[in-house]
């Protein structure tokens, strides 16, 4: 982790996502998007780490990305996703949810298709609507589940300009973050401090399963699921702890990790390598989690210069019922071991980190002092 | 540099016809025109429609030097955490250190100016890029002089070095003649051949000169001669090098020998056959004239001052440079021309005059980035402790809170002007408040931000205002579940029983709870009012009701009432709740329990005076009350009845 690349962009990075590479192949990460907030114009931008023909190969301007193309947005962009290769999705802070195009031919972007007002309010006695902003969306070709602070649970198809379900009032509170459990099932979490399961094989607005975190209804800001082992998720709430649950059994969380100061973000398993974890949070820190049990000689100290954090490690539920079958390093509490090693990605604390993303050795992050942060030495 | 800008005119608005009026927010200005006339007029001339809004920090919002802002922002947080522990020169290094990443700050910024300067198309658009890069270049070389002078404080010797440094650094023009006339075929018949050996002596870059000259004795053996002689003084004039343990009195022994050497040449008439060898050795002899021969070549007075200090006063002390400062400023103008807000600057700088620096910089410069953050490193060096102003509190804390709240008048900046409030001791925690109850709100995102820095900073106000507002907003969009969500977190009792009754009355008109997953999970939170505890009970109860846990949802039911947590307007609707349970076939309230749920029924019709008339009047009049009310008797006598068999029989078994 010795090179990380900054660049100042003069907005406000919201959002970044690396463009997905296509399955089987061996190319390593080079296309990133990112999305604005806050900004009076606001844009999604598309940017390269590539070499551009292996011109910079003494390593002059190796690390430092290059603006693509980029296109105005509506709003805040309050969350991005690849839908494919060519395709990204963009949730706004007016409702909205756009899919763009990219033209690699000619490098821009374009409208393909915009579902207005997907989010909104209906204010008692008066039929007009307000718009609500539509925070979190997921993508899993050809469908797009949206969420927002109206409680509404969206499911749209590339090809269909209407939604093809609706959950009104999904939820009493806001919506903070959707991801895919596995098709057609979603979790959500809410400013209650709730994860919620929904099966869209089943009528009604009843989740089909409601976990929460006990006592003081922390809201949960974030949510990703293990890539291969999908009983197993992990949030990020406002207190910054880590929650990590197995939706198998029970409606607590396994642990609670404290983690950051203030807000979790988000968080993001390694989609190539789980046992990898990371977290960024509006404390203006990045985390890496490696929960990896075979690297030799691991502590559980805690590597962040001179920074003295206490680390909380407390089990919830014994494990006394796991089966021979593989355990999953991030379900076994184990305190004694203290087989997590964390350590910090960023040089200095700045603003709030708002969004980072991981795609095999390279990882990206945006934050609120308009820098983007790039390393491809993850794991160096 | 353009400074002081003259008078502004508003586009589309007549002064001069019609009466304005004005009024001034925290960084912006609202101008519009008033339906009053001048001298009586009738209203022929078509008013102007709009308000403006004028803006006095403009370079806020130019885009490339928010670059500069957010970066700077990084450098000033770490400055104030520089532990004050840390004394003498590994002090004064952190300190050297931190000024150097400023000034980088503002060459990049520069840089990419320039970029976009060339770049742009529009000529206009690259005239006023041109105009910010030579502001970024007159910013950085007075931040690089108060470096010196005031945060370096050179001694004599190695302050000359320093100022070289600064002349070389922004007469760089030298660089592309000299890769140019290098690049040429035959680099001693390039026409700018002797002006480019010239710079270099005046910069005193005599390394260069001397290869130069080199090359002109290769190929011209009539000059050779002289050409080497020249260039052996070039390699022989003594120059102070840092790590040696050289003496200055040496120093200045060595250099009056090598003086000597070069006027005794001159006076030999060695160069007589060479004009411009004779000119360069003039120079090296710090000649006055012979320099100021050169203006041209020297662009500016401090160019001149160094040059003429190297070849004349190599060892200058600190106290003596204003001295040399103001004769050289005065030579070089020659009364041609006065002198320039930027000339006046780096004078106030030669004078070690710090106040005078900021104070012309304040005045000169078309934002407060600059004196801010120089004034609070100067701060930082213990320079301005002795100097209070008459308003507010000192200079440094002035100069922030002014570039500060410019921040937050910008739409996405304000994150960045927390962290100066932070910093001012005095009055940075009043601003903060005042700014950020402005902030607007337009997502919940955004709301969590503002919440976050109100929290961290113990602002209980602040946090209070903002959750309501959220509340409010929550509640006008009927979001009855954020709402009671924001109003626990501002424990706001009065609005969270405003939202309970929201729910109950929802109620009432459906017969079933919305957001349940929230009331369900009130947990400690419920106690925050009694209206929203009555809710959570309530709740409880149907819970309990409907798992068939008859006995305690009885209990649970009389509880509410008899402890006087359930509004009465509501026990109505919880007496006929009871009905059920007094219907079921097993006896489930008590006898006693029965007695209190009587008195609750007849507390209720009687219509007590303690609780007014309408209550009592609508009960009556309702056909349908009455008759549940003589349903409720019905059933609680039936009820008691079989509670007093039960109870007796069980005794007796």
């Amino acid at each position: 982790m010795e090179e990380i690349y900054a660049k100042f962009v003069s907005q406000k990075i919201s959002k970044t996502r690396w463009r997905p590479v296509p399955a089987g192949s061996l190319q390593t990460a080079e296309t990133f998007a990112t999305g604005s907030w806050d900004n009076e114009e606001n844009r999604v931008s598309l940017w390269s780490i590539g070499d551009f023909g292996n011109l910079d190969s003494d390593g002059g301007f190796e690390g430092d990305h290059q603006l693509l193309c980029d296109i105005k947005h509506h709003g805040d962009v309050m969350d991005l996703q690849f839908f494919d290769q060519e395709r990204i999705v963009a949730a706004s802070s007016t409702g909205s949810v756009t899919l763009f195009l990219h033209h690699p031919n000619n490098q821009t972007l374009s409208v393909g298709q915009q579902w207005t007002a997907a989010h909104y309010h209906t204010s008692p006695g008066s039929p007009s609507c307000r718009s609500a902003p539509c925070t979190g969306v997921v993508c899993s070709n050809p469908e797009i589940v949206t969420v927002g602070e109206d409680g509404r649970i969206n499911l749209f198809r590339a090809d269909h300009k209407e939604a093809v379900r609706t959950i009104d009032n999904a939820d009493s509170s806001t919506l903070h973050a959707v991801t895919f459990l596995r098709t057609p099932e979603i979790l959500t979490v809410n400013s209650i401090g709730q994860l919620k399961i929904w099966d869209f094989r089943q009528q009604g607005n009843e989740p089909s399963q409601i976990l929460s975190l006990t006592g003081d209804r922390v809201p949960l800001h974030c949510v990703d699921r293990h890539p291969n082992q999908q009983h197993v998720v992990a949030t990020g709430g406002q207190d910054g702890m880590l929650s990590i649950w197995d939706v198998r059994q029970g409606t607590m969380p396994v642990s609670l990790l404290k983690a950051h100061e203030a807000e979790m973000w988000e968080v993001h398993f390694h989609p190539s390598n789980p046992d990898h974890l990371f977290t960024c949070s509006e404390d203006g820190s990045l985390w890496h989690w490696d929960a990896s049990t075979d690297a030799p000689e691991k502590s559980s100290l805690f590597h962040e210069g001179g920074r003295s954090s206490i680390f909380l490690f407390h089990s919830i539920s014994n494990q006394a019922n796991v089966h021979q079958s593989v355990i999953s390093s991030w379900l076994s509490t184990d305190p004694a071991k203290g087989r997590i090693e964390i350590t910090s990605l960023l040089p200095n604390r700045t603003l709030s980190v708002n969004s980072l993303d991981v795609l095999g050795p390279c990882l990206v992050c945006g934050t609120d002092a308009e820098a983007i942060y790039v390393t491809r030495q993850l794991f160096s | 540099m353009n400074m002081l800008s003259a008078v502004q005119l508003i586009p589309g608005v007549n002064s001069s016809k019609k009466q304005m009026c004005f009024d001034w927010g925290p960084g912006e200005m609202l101008v519009c025109e008033t339906s009053f006339n001048k001298k009586e007029k009738s209203e022929t001339v078509p008013g102007c429609p709009f308000i403006y809004i004028i803006r006095k920090d403009v370079d806020v919002y130019s885009q490339i030097l928010r670059k500069l802002f957010n970066e700077s922002h990084g450098i000033f947080v770490g400055l104030q955490r520089i532990e004050e522990e840390l004394t003498g020169k590994s002090r004064k290094a952190q300190l050297v250190r931190v000024s150097k990443n400023y000034r980088s700050v503002i060459r990049a910024c520069m840089e990419e100016m320039h970029q976009v300067a060339i770049a742009a198309k529009d000529p206009a658009c690259s005239c006023q890029f041109s105009s910010q890069v030579s502001i970024l270049s007159a910013m950085e070389l007075i931040w690089n002089l108060c470096e010196i002078l005031f945060i370096e404080v050179a001694p004599a010797g190695p302050l000359l070095l320093h100022l070289l440094d600064w002349v070389r650094l922004h007469v760089c023009e030298v660089d592309n003649l000299l890769a140019d006339v290098l690049g040429s075929e035959n680099p001693r018949k390039h026409e700018s051949f002797w002006k480019l050996v010239t710079i270099l002596v005046l910069q005193g870059r005599l390394d260069e000169a001397r290869q130069m000259l080199s090359k002109e004795a290769d190929s011209s053996p009539t000059s050779a001669g002289m050409c080497r002689i020249l260039g052996d003084l070039m390699r022989t004039m003594p120059v102070l090098s840092p790590g040696t343990t050289q003496t200055l009195t040496e120093l200045e022994l060595k250099w009056q020998h090598w003086h000597e050497e070069c006027e005794r040449h001159l006076q030999d008439g060695t160069f007589a056959s060479s004009p411009h060898l004779e000119s360069l050795c003039k120079i090296m002899l710090g000649d006055e004239a012979a320099l100021l021969e050169q203006k041209e070549l020297l662009n500016n007075w401090y160019h001149f001052l160094v040059t003429r200090l190297l070849y004349s006063h190599p060892t200058v002390k600190p106290i003596d440079l204003h001295f040399y400062a103001q004769s050289s400023l005065d030579l070089f103008l020659g009364g041609e021309s006065s002198p320039e807000p930027l000339d006046n600057i780096l004078m106030a700088a030669f004078e070690f005059d710090i106040h005078q620096v900021i104070k012309e910089c304040s005045i000169a410069l078309s934002n407060w980035w600059f004196v801010a953050h120089l004034t609070d490193l100067l701060d930082h060096c213990k320079l301005l402790q002795s100097h209070n102003l008459y308003f507010g509190s000192n200079m440094r804390e002035f100069l922030l809170l002014e570039y500060a709240s410019g921040l937050f008048a910008h739409h996405s900046l304000w994150q960045l002007g927390v962290d100066y409030f932070d910093y001012c001791p005095e009055l940075g925690r009043v601003s903060l408040e005042l700014h950020i109850e402005r902030i607007p709100l337009s997502t919940e995102q955004k709301a969590l931000k503002v919440l976050r820095i109100c929290e961290q900073r113990q602002m209980t106000e602040q946090v209070r205002s903002i959750c309501k507002i959220l509340a409010m907003k929550a509640v006008r969009n009927n979001r009855l579940g954020s709402a009671l969500s924001w109003s626990i977190r501002a424990k706001d009792a009065a609005f969270a029983t405003l939202v309970s009754d929201r729910f109950l009355r929802d109620y009432c008109e459906r017969g079933c709870f919305s957001d349940l997953d929230l009331i369900d999970n009130l947990g400690p939170a419920m106690m925050l009012s009694d209206r929203l505890t009555f809710l959570g009970k309530y709740r409880e109860f149907h819970r309990l009701y409907g798992e068939k846990r008859f006995v305690d949802a009885a209990s649970l039911l009389l509880s509410l009432m008899t402890s006087q947590i359930a509004p009465r307007s509501f026990w109505m609707t919880l007496l006929t709740d009871a009905l059920p349970l007094l219907e079921q076939k097993q006896v489930i309230f008590s006898a006693e329990q029965t007695y209190e749920l009587m008195r609750c029924l007849e507390d209720l019709t009687s219509g007590r005076p303690v609780h007014g008339e309408p209550d009592a009047q609508r009960l009556q009049d309702d056909d349908i009350e009455t008759t549940k009310v003589e349903m409720l008797r019905l059933a609680l006598a039936r009820n008691l009845a079989r509670a007093i068999i039960k109870e007796g029989s069980l005794e007796g078994s």
